[in-house]
């Protein structure tokens, strides 16, 4: 049978592919913060649900929709507005300030 | 000179033609722009399977005026029921034909419902939503489907009870359906907001916005 179950999502590690697509830097690494829950997480960590008709992340914590992306012939629709705040690694300030 | 082989050989290839033409011009016919045909029912979900128990479940209509209308489980599967044979058209291109499908007339549960309302959106359990003119609604177009096959709805395929409009591409069919927001405005639903077409008629292939 090609029908998934119920429980069949995909780690947050799937949306790598799709955000390297936008993104230079690697997001699966960066920690969201839940506008539902307030609980953070690793984007890696999410519950992705696709990727037909469209990605979409939970929140591992309370399942709550974290972000949403469709790629769509000519375009890429991004929804992050169930994360508050998205914390991105960077390499330490080389400014010297 | 004809052998027993070549005599054969027409029978069967006539017979074959035949049949296989037959049955892939009435599928073409049925099949939209840019869709396969499938016998699997396959399952698409946005998040996890909402579970409700049938003690909780409603379904709720709220017009444009705030009025509410309820329906519990019980009542629901009150109401005249109608068997519904359609072909559904999904946009991820799987099409499937003949499904059989039971539940209740939208037309049945808004025939006491008071509205100027030009456009509708589907809630659903579990937050999925979806946008829709009221008109593509009634007039026998669209159910709360609670059977399938026969059969109860399983909860994959959006049991207890989902809606079904199958004129318009699947994913307007809310699974896990709860209600109807009346409105006088449209409002995109949750695909609808992210690139996916405010209407989706399959026979003009709306897939996406702008198409």
């Amino acid at each position: 049978m090609s029908e998934r179950t119920e429980f069949a999502f995909y780690d947050g590690n799937s949306l790598a592919g799709p955000l390297s697509e936008v993104f230079a830097v690697e997001l699966t690494t960066a920690v969201g913060r839940c506008r539902s829950c307030g609980k953070s997480s690793e984007v890696a960590t999410f519950r992705v649900y696709g990727p037909e008709p469209g990605f979409v992340g939970h929140c591992p914590h309370c399942e709550d929709v974290l972000l949403r992306l469709v790629r769509t012939p000519d375009a890429l629709w991004l929804d992050f507005s169930g994360v508050s705040a998205l914390r991105i690694s960077m390499p330490a300030d080389s400014t010297g300030s | 000179m004809e052998g027993p082989a070549d005599v054969l050989e027409v029978v069967v290839m006539s017979i074959v033609s035949r049949g296989f033409r037959g049955r892939r011009r009435d599928s073409n016919q049925r099949l939209p722009p840019g869709q396969y045909l499938t016998d699997d029912f396959p399952v698409l979900s946005a998040g996890p399977t909402p579970r409700i128990s049938l003690d909780d479940w409603e379904f709720t209509v709220v017009t444009e005026l705030g009025q509410s209308h309820r329906w519990s489980w019980k009542e629901l599967t009150g109401l005249s029921a109608e068997s519904v044979t359609a072909d559904i058209h999904c946009v991820t291109r799987w099409s499937k034909l003949d499904t059989a499908w039971r539940g209740v007339s939208i037309d049945t549960l808004l025939a006491d419902v008071e509205t100027a309302a030009d456009f509708a959106l589907i809630h659903s359990y579990g937050g999925y939503s979806t946008n829709l003119p009221l008109e593509d609604l009634l007039d026998g177009k669209a159910w709360v489907a609670y059977e399938y096959n026969g059969q109860e709805l399983a909860p994959e395929h959006g049991g207890p009870a989902r809606l079904l409009v199958p004129h318009l591409y699947f994913w307007k069919s809310a699974k896990w359906v709860r209600g109807i927001e009346l409105m006088p405005q449209d409002f995109p639903g949750f695909w609808e907001q992210l690139g996916y077409h405010d209407y989706g008629d399959p026979w003009r292939e709306q897939r996406y916005q702008g198409d």
